[in-house]
C-alpha cells in the first residue's frame, strides 16, 4: 500500500503540517479524541455503576460476621477523601500550567499529583491488609466480595493513572508540551477528576451510609 | 519438587486434558492439522511477510471488515456443526437408544453452540459490515479511532482462538450459553470449561465495547461536509443506535464475567448459593447486558434491510423520520424489558406485569418499521436480486417470530413456555431470519464493492432457498414440540412423548441448512474462479442511492479521492439523476494511518492472560498481563503513526483506476 508516499513524507506529522492538509485541522482531531474519552468514561460509569448495583444488593449479607458499622473507620476514610481532592487540585493546577506551557510547573504538579495518589493508594492497601488480618476478607461473605470488589476497582484504576501519570511524565521531560502530549494530558485529567467522582459516590454509598446503618 | 515444577510451568494441565472421546479428538486433531496445513502452505508459498504487512498489522478498516467475515465464517461452520450434532442426537436418542453423544459432550456441544453463534457469528458478521460499510458511507477514509479498530479486531480473534482451543485442551463449559450459577459456581464445575467460556468472553467482550466507542465517535464525529445526522442513511442511524447499545451494555458484561471470574478464582461470593452469595443477581446482570444486546445484533441488520429494500425497490426509503424514531424507541425499550427472560424468577405479580407491557410496546417500533420496508415496496419497480430475497424472507419469518415473542411477553404464558423448545424456537427465528439473514442480505449487497466483483446471483439464490426451506424445517416442529412440553437441551426422551418424528423433520432442517452453508461457500468459490465475468467496473452495480457507490469497486486504499460534499438524503442517486458532469477533481494531500503490529501483539499477551488463568499458569499470567501494560505504553510512545498521501500519487492511483473502468 503506497510505499511510495511512505518513502516521500515520512517525519512525524506536527500540527502545522495538518493544517495544510486535506484532513481534520488540529481542533478537530483534539475534540474527536476527547469526545472519544468521554465515551470512555461514560462505559467506565456504567461500570462502576454495575458494581454499586451489585454492592446495594449484597451489603446486608454479611453472613453472620462483621458489617460496614464495624469495619469501618470514617475519621480514616475522610483522610483518604481529602488526600484524592487534593490530588484532583493538583491535577488542575498541573493542567493550567500546561495551557500556558511551563513545562517545569506541569512536571511539579503531576510529581505532587502522583505523590498523592501514592498516599491514598497506600492507605487503602493498609485498610485491606488491616480488614483481612482480622478475619475479614474478601472470601467471608457476600457483603465483603462486593465491598473488595468495589472499592478494589477504583483502586485499580487509580494505580493505572498513576501509571499513566509517570509515562506523562517521562513524555513531557523528553518532548515537551506538543500537540499530542497536550492531548493525552486533557484526557489524563479527565480520567483523574472522574476517580474522584467515583470515589465521592464510594464515600458517601459505602462508608458514610455503612457506618450509619 | 519435580511435581511442584511442573504444577508452577503448567498449571493444572496434565495429559488427561487432552480429549479421549472419539468425536472431540476427531475435532481438536482436524482443527490442529487445518492449523498446520495453513501454516505450511504460508511457508511453502512464501506468503509470511505478505500476511504480516498486508493484512495483520493493517489498519485498514475495508482489510479488518474482511477478517472480521472470515473469521465469523468459520465460527458459522463449527456453531452448524454443532447444532447439527445435536439435533441428529435428539433424532435418535429415543427409549433404549441413547444415540451418539453422552450427556456431559451434549451439554457442552449445546453451550459453545450458543455462545459461539452469539459471541463469534452474529457480532464478527455485524463488526465486519460496520468496518466495511461505516467509514465509505459517511464520506471519509477511516474509522475514528484505527489503532483501536485493529485491537479490537484481534481481541474478537483470540477470544474465538480461545474458545476452540477448549476442543484440544480441556473441556468446555456444560452450563449452557449464559453459564447461571450456582451450577458455573466452582463448587458444581470444578473444571476448566467455565473458565474457557469467562475468558473468551471477556476477552472479546473488551474488544466490542472498545469497537463500539470507536463507531459511535466516528458517526457522530466524522461525516463529509453537508450530512447533517437527518441526511444520514439509515444503516447509519441503526448503527448508531446499535453502538449506543453496545456502550451501555458491555461494561455490565464485563462487570458480570469479572464477578463471576473472581468467584471461581478468588473464593469471592457473590453468586454462590450460600455464604452471603445471590444467584438471581447474575441472571438480573448478565440480562441487563444480555437483552440489549440481542437489539446490538438486529438495529444494524434492519439498517441492511433499509438500504436493501430501497435500492433493489427503486425508490427512496419510506418513512425515515420514523424510522430513526423507530430506532431510538427500541434503543430505550431494550434497556427496560430483561425481566422477561425470567418472569418465572419469583419476582411478583407487578414487576411481571411492568416488564410484560414494556416487551408488548417494543414490538410498536418494530411493527413501524416493518411496515415502512413494506410501503418502500409499494408502487416500487423490485429487482429480486439476493439481497432482496433474503429481505423477503427475513420479512415473513421476523413477524412470525416476533408474534410469538409477544406471546410469551404475557407473563402466564410465559410460565408455561419458560424454557421449552417453542422459546428456543422463537429466539431462533429472531436471530436466523433476522439476524443473520439481514448480515447475509448486506454480504451479498456489498461484496462487490469490497471486492470488485459480484458474487454469482443463480448461486446465491439456491443457498436463499436452501436457508428458508430448512429455516422453516428446523424450527417450525420446535414450535409444536414445544406447545407438547419439549424442554430446550435434551439429550434423550421417552418414545411415549411422541416427539420423536417431529425431531426427525427438525433434524432433515438442519440438512438443508447445511446444503445452504455449502451453496454460500460454493458461491464464493465459483464468484472468484469466474471473477472476469462478473467485474464491477462502474462502482455502483445495483444502481444505488448511498455514497460509498460513489467510488470505484473496490474502492482505493484512501476510499475518497476527494472527500464528498452532500446535500441530500440519497446524495449518491441525487447526483445521477442531475445527470450534471462530474467536476474536473482538486487533489489535496491527506493523512493515514500507518500499519502497526500493536494490535495484535496486545491482543496475543491477553490471550496469554486469559489461558493462564484458565489454567492456574502464574507466570503466565504476569508475561500476559506486563505484555499488556507494557505493549500499550509503547504503541502510545510512538507519535510517527501517520503517513502522508500526497496529491501527486492520488493522481497516479486515479489515473491507474481510470483505465481499468
Amino acid at each position: 500500500m503506497s510505499k511510495s508516499a511512505d518513502a516521500i513524507l515520512p517525519k512525524p506529522t506536527t500540527l502545522a503540517t495538518l493544517e495544510r492538509l486535506e484532513h481534520e485541522s488540529a481542533p478537530e482531531v483534539a475534540a474527536k479524541n476527547t469526545f472519544g474519552f468521554w465515551v470512555y468514561l461514560m462505559t467506565d460509569c456504567v461500570l462502576f455503576a454495575a458494581l454499586f448495583a451489585t454492592y446495594a444488593v449484597l451489603h446486608n449479607n454479611v453472613n453472620g460476621g462483621a458489617g460496614g458499622r464495624d469495619l469501618f473507620s470514617l475519621p480514616y476514610v475522610l483522610g483518604e477523601t481529602l488526600i484524592l481532592l487534593t490530588s484532583s487540585f493538583t491535577c488542575g493546577l498541573a493542567m493550567l500550567a500546561a495551557h500556558r506551557g511551563e513545562v517545569k510547573k506541569v512536571v511539579a504538579w503531576v510529581d505532587v499529583t502522583v505523590l498523592l495518589g501514592l498516599a491514598f493508594l497506600a492507605m487503602e492497601l493498609t485498610e485491606f491488609m488491616r480488614l483481612v488480618h482480622e478475619g475479614n476478607g474478601w472470601q467471608a461473605s457476600g457483603f465483603l466480595s462486593s465491598y473488595f470488589t468495589l472499592v478494589g476497582t477504583h483502586g485499580l484504576h487509580i494505580t493505572i493513572g498513576l501509571l499513566w501519570m509517570i509515562v506523562m511524565l517521562v513524555r513531557v521531560m523528553k518532548r515537551g508540551l506538543t500537540g499530542s502530549s497536550m492531548r493525552r494530558l486533557t484526557m489524563l485529567s479527565m480520567f483523574w477528576h472522574f476517580l474522584d467522582i467515583v470515589w465521592i459516590f464510594i464515600f458517601t454509598v459505602v462508608y458514610l451510609l455503612g457506618a450509619a446503618r | 519438587m519435580n511435581i511442584l515444577f511442573a504444577n508452577a510451568l503448567w498449571g493444572r494441565i496434565t495429559l488427561d486434558a487432552f480429549p479421549h472421546e472419539l468425536i472431540v479428538a476427531g475435532a481438536g486433531i482436524g482443527m490442529v492439522l487445518g492449523a498446520i496445513g495453513v501454516a505450511a502452505g504460508l511457508t511453502y508459498f512464501k506468503r509470511w511477510k505478505w500476511l504480516w504487512r498486508e493484512w495483520i498489522t493493517s489498519l485498514d478498516p475495508k482489510k479488518i471488515g474482511v477478517m472480521y467475515l472470515f473469521v465469523a465464517t468459520l465460527m458459522l461452520l463449527r456453531g452448524v456443526v454443532d447444532a447439527f450434532m445435536m439435533r441428529a442426537q435428539q433424532a435418535v436418542s429415543v427409549g433404549a437408544n441413547h444415540g451418539f453423544l453422552n450427556s456431559d459432550h451434549f451439554q457442552q456441544i449445546f453451550s459453545a453452540h450458543g455462545t459461539i453463534m452469539i459471541f463469534f457469528v452474529a457480532m464478527g458478521f455485524m463488526f465486519g459490515l460496520l468496518n466495511l460499510v461505516v467509514p465509505l458511507m459517511i464520506g471519509n477514509r477511516d474509522v475514528a479511532f484505527p489503532f483501536l479498530n485493529s485491537t479490537s479486531f484481534w481481541l474478537y480473534a483470540a477470544g474465538a482462538v480461545l474458545i476452540n482451543l477448549s476442543l484440544v485442551l480441556g473441556k468446555f463449559a456444560a452450563t449452557g450459553w449464559l453459564a447461571y450459577p450456582p451450577l458455573s459456581e466452582l463448587r458444581y464445575s470444578p473444571g476448566v470449561g467455565v473458565d474457557y467460556w469467562i475468558w473468551s468472553l471477556q476477552i472479546a467482550g473488551v474488544g466490542s465495547l472498545l469497537s463500539g466507542i470507536n463507531f459511535l465517535v466516528t458517526i457522530l464525529k466524522m461525516r463529509t461536509k453537508g450530512m447533517s445526522l437527518m441526511k444520514m442513511p439509515i444503516f447509519l442511524w441503526s448503527v448508531l443506535g446499535s453502538m449506543t447499545l453496545v456502550i451501555f451494555a458491555f461494561p455490565i458484561l464485563t462487570v458480570t464475567l469479572a464477578l463471576l471470574a473472581l468467584d471461581r478464582s478468588a473464593g469471592m461470593h457473590f453468586f454462590t448459593s450460600d455464604m452471603g452469595g445471590n444467584p438471581m443477581m447474575y441472571i438480573n446482570l448478565i440480562w441487563a447486558w444480555g437483552h440489549p444486546e440481542v437489539y446490538i445484533l438486529i438495529l444494524p441488520a434492519f439498517g441492511v434491510f433499509s438500504e436493501v429494500v430501497a435500492t433493489f425497490s427503486r425508490k427512496r426509503l419510506f418513512g425515515y423520520t420514523s424510522m430513526v424514531w423507530a430506532i431510538w424507541a427500541i434503543v430505550f425499550l431494550s434497556f427496560v424489558v430483561w425481566l422477561h427472560h425470567f418472569f418465572t424468577m419469583g419476582a411478583g405479580a407487578d414487576v411481571n406485569a411492568f416488564f410484560g407491557i414494556m416487551t408488548m410496546v417494543i414490538a410498536v417500533p418494530t411493527g413501524v418499521k416493518i411496515f415502512n420496508w413494506l410501503f418502500t415496496m409499494y408502487r416500487g419497480r423490485i429487482l429480486f436480486a439476493t439481497p432482496m430475497l433474503w429481505f423477503l424472507g427475513f420479512v415473513a419469518t421476523f413477524t412470525v417470530g416476533g408474534v410469538a415473542g409477544v406471546l410469551m411477553a404475557v407473563p402466564p404464558a410465559d410460565f408455561q413456555l419458560h424454557n421449552s423448545l417453542f422459546l428456543v424456537a422463537h429466539f431462533h427465528t429472531m436471530i436466523i431470519g433476522g439476524v443473520l439473514f439481514g448480515y447475509f442480505a448486506g454480504v451479498n449487497y456489498w461484496f462487490p464493492k469490497v471486492f470488485g466483483f459480484k458474487l454469482n446471483e443463480f448461486l446465491g439464490k439456491c443457498a436463499f432457498w436452501c436457508w428458508i426451506v430448512g429455516f422453516l424445517l428446523a424450527f417450525v416442529p420446535l414450535y409444536i414440540l414445544g406447545l407438547m412440553g419439549a424442554t430446550r437441551r435434551l439429550d434423550h426422551y421417552d418414545a411415549s412423548m411422541g416427539w420423536q418424528q417431529l425431531f426427525i423433520v427438525a433434524a432433515v432442517g438442519v440438512v438443508f441448512v447445511l446444503a445452504g452453508i455449502g451453496f454460500q461457500l460454493l458461491q464464493l468459490v465459483y464468484s472468484i474462479w469466474k471473477r472476469k465475468d462478473n467485474l464491477d467496473t462502474t462502482g455502483d452495480p445495483w444502481n444505488a442511492r448511498t455514497l460509498e457507490w460513489s467510488t470505484t469497486s473496490p474502492p482505493p486504499y484512501y476510499n475518497f479521492a476527494v472527500l464528498p460534499e452532500v446535500t441530500e438524503r440519497d446524495p449518491f442517486w441525487a447526483e445521477k439523476q442531475s445527470g450534471r458532469p462530474a467536476a474536473k477533481p482538486v487533489y489535496k494531500d491527506f493523512l493515514l494511518p500507518k500499519n502497526s503490529g500493536a494490535g495484535v501483539i496486545i491482543a496475543g499477551f491477553a490471550f496469554c492472560f486469559g489461558f493462564a488463568v484458565i489454567w492456574h499458569i502464574l507466570w503466565l499470567g504476569i508475561v500476559g498481563l506486563v505484555g499488556v501494560i507494557l505493549a500499550v505504553i509503547i504503541h502510545l510512545s510512538n507519535d510517527d503513526t501517520e503517513y502522508v498521501v500526497t496529491a501527486a500519487e492520488i493522481a497516479r492511483v486515479e489515473s491507474g483506476r481510470k483505465q481499468v473502468a
